[in-house]
């Protein structure tokens, strides 16, 4: 029997493009032509101003750290082999935010409002997971 | 002034706890017997002629399809009109705020809000974790509750220089009422200590600052208010309800300070029912975690922004304080299995507004109490009830 594992996103057709370009290392994100706002996660129309004139851009992977904990229990495959892990929420320079992981990083030395860069995780041959490491030199 | 078209004439719980030897039918029909024998001039079982049964997820017990035509046969009454209301961590308070508008509508005449779960029959991966666990089916993976919480207090603390001591008086306070209350799952005290050394869970939330997985139905019954005094001298009304929805997936939301749909919920219920927090005279609101109690507090208008932290540490919403918050031990002690919390809190409410609280009764002044749940993906959704002894 196989062990059901927790961490694999659904991949639709609206948001593959996304999963694609994170399997090769880019970030895609969507801004609106309508009223200019950048969103995530990607939507067929602007959850600002509704317009549907919605369009990719590459994000530049810089971020600051919103707010986090450390997880130090979740039964969940495979998240339980991951604890202590840093759950992480990240304000991308864009705007908008991400629900993600920090990663190479000592939970004593997380603080809100680190510089961050987007890296990557590979989860299996068709998904890569985007995450976040702190800026070297960051670390106040 | 206050809405006041329906009467709470009866409410009832059974003790949570972890209730192994009890059915799902068998703890409701308990909640059942328990609203019906508290009636003050007796209540006959047939006049109810619809239910709304709050039950979060049925597939704790082993039910993926549980309806409204579960529980009608357990208690005895097969054929009454019943639907069930499913509206996450507030499903019991929103099954509440639905039989309301039934009764108020003229719709129903004698309405049953009863709220039934089971938690702990099934293991944590095939439990409550693992399908809670999903979130966003595209972005956001594996977060348990408590991951959908602590980020709150991290920010909570690093914006208001809240602490984890603060944190701890919610929990220390919370079980010295459990202590109090025969209903409760936990009665024993704990200390700030205790809640500091406790095995961590997601920083900065340890495990006394988590609520347990508990099993437990309560029920109440409503009436049009003019009928209230064929059931009882001493009726408690509605006297207003609000709910409201924010955004599920914790990216979205405008900060990590407070909960929207408490805030708008409140404002609602508080339009309707024409008071505000310096009216009531106690509340029973949701702590499935201790951020969790000082979010509510600041978001229902109880203090400033900011300030939630310093209320239970300085006692201000001890039974004796100021504003007593969950003077039934809240989830934090007396449990909190979904469907039913909602409605046990207002069973609490009821009894406290009786004056038949016992040990833990405040003291009452103005004649309003208020309950409160917010749950569901990212706090997405928030009920807040208000009940009154005036007319
Ligand atoms: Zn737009």
């Amino acid at each position: 029997m196989t062990a059901t594992r927790f961490d694999l996103p659904v991949i639709e057709e609206e948001t593959r493009p996304h999963w694609e370009a994170a399997r090769d290392r880019r970030l895609l994100i969507r801004r609106c032509r309508a009223c200019g706002v950048a969103h995530f996660y990607p939507r067929p129309f602007c959850p600002e101003c509704w317009s549907e004139e919605v369009v990719w851009e590459e994000a530049t992977g810089r971020a600051t750290l919103y707010t986090h904990s450390t997880v130090h229990r979740n039964d969940l495959p495979p998240f339980g082999e991951r604890v202590p892990y840093v759950a992480a929420v990240v304000e991308l320079e864009e705007g908008p935010r991400m629900m993600t992981e920090l990663v190479a990083a000592e939970p004593a030395d997380v603080r809100i409002g680190m510089a961050l860069e987007v890296d990557y995780r590979d989860l299996t041959d068709e998904v890569t997971v985007p995450v976040f490491r702190p800026v070297a030199g960051s670390v106040a | 002034m206050a809405w006041n078209r329906v009467a709470v004439v009866g409410a009832g719980l059974i003790p949570f706890g972890e209730l192994f030897d009890q059915g799902y039918e068998q703890m409701a029909a308990g909640a059942f017997r328990a609203a019906v024998g508290s009636v003050d001039h007796g209540f006959d079982p047939a006049l109810v002629d619809a239910a709304f049964v709050a039950t979060q997820r049925g597939t704790l017990w082993g039910q993926e399809g549980i309806g409204g035509n579960t529980v009608p046969t357990a208690i005895g009454l097969a054929g009454v009109a019943c639907t069930r209301i499913e509206n996450a961590c507030p499903s019991g308070s929103d099954a509440f705020r639905v039989g309301c508008m039934a009764v108020a509508s003229g719709v129903h005449d004698v309405v049953l809000v009863i709220g039934v779960e089971k938690m702990r029959d099934k293991s944590s991966e095939e439990g409550l974790l693992a399908r809670a666990a999903g979130g966003h089916p595209v972005y956001t993976r594996g977060e348990s509750a408590p991951v959908l919480f602590a980020p709150f207090a991290t920010r909570h603390m690093h914006e208001f220089g809240t602490t984890r001591e603060m944190l701890a008086a919610v929990a220390v306070k919370n079980h010295h009422n459990g202590t109090l209350d025969p209903y409760a799952h936990f009665r024993n005290e704990v200390t700030v200590d205790d809640v500091l050394a406790a095995p961590p869970v997601c920083h900065p939330l340890g495990l006394l600052d988590c609520c347990p997985q508990t099993d437990g139905a309560a029920a109440v019954l409503l009436v049009s208010a003019d009928r209230a005094q064929d059931f009882t001298d001493r009726p408690v009304y509605v006297a207003g309800f609000g709910t409201a929805t924010d955004h599920p997936y914790l990216h979205e939301k405008a900060d990590f300070v407070g909960l929207p749909a408490t805030t708008l919920a409140a404002g609602r219920a508080y339009e309707m029912a024409g008071v505000g927090p310096a009216e009531l005279d106690m509340a029973e609101v949701h702590d499935c975690f201790t951020i969790t109690e000082i979010l509510d507090v600041e978001d229902l208008g109880f203090c400033d922004k900011g300030k939630g932290g310093v209320l239970a540490l300085e006692g201000e919403t001890a039974i004796d304080g100021r504003l007593p918050v969950n003077p039934s031990g809240g989830l934090l002690a007396k449990g909190h299995p979904i469907g039913a919390t909602g409605v046990a809190q207002l069973t609490e409410c009821w009894w406290q507004l009786r004056e038949q609280a016992e040990d833990r009764q405040v003291a009452l002044r103005h004649g309003f109490a208020l309950q409160h749940n917010v749950g569901g993906r990212g706090s997405g959704v928030a009920v807040v009830n208000v009940l009154t002894t005036n007319r």
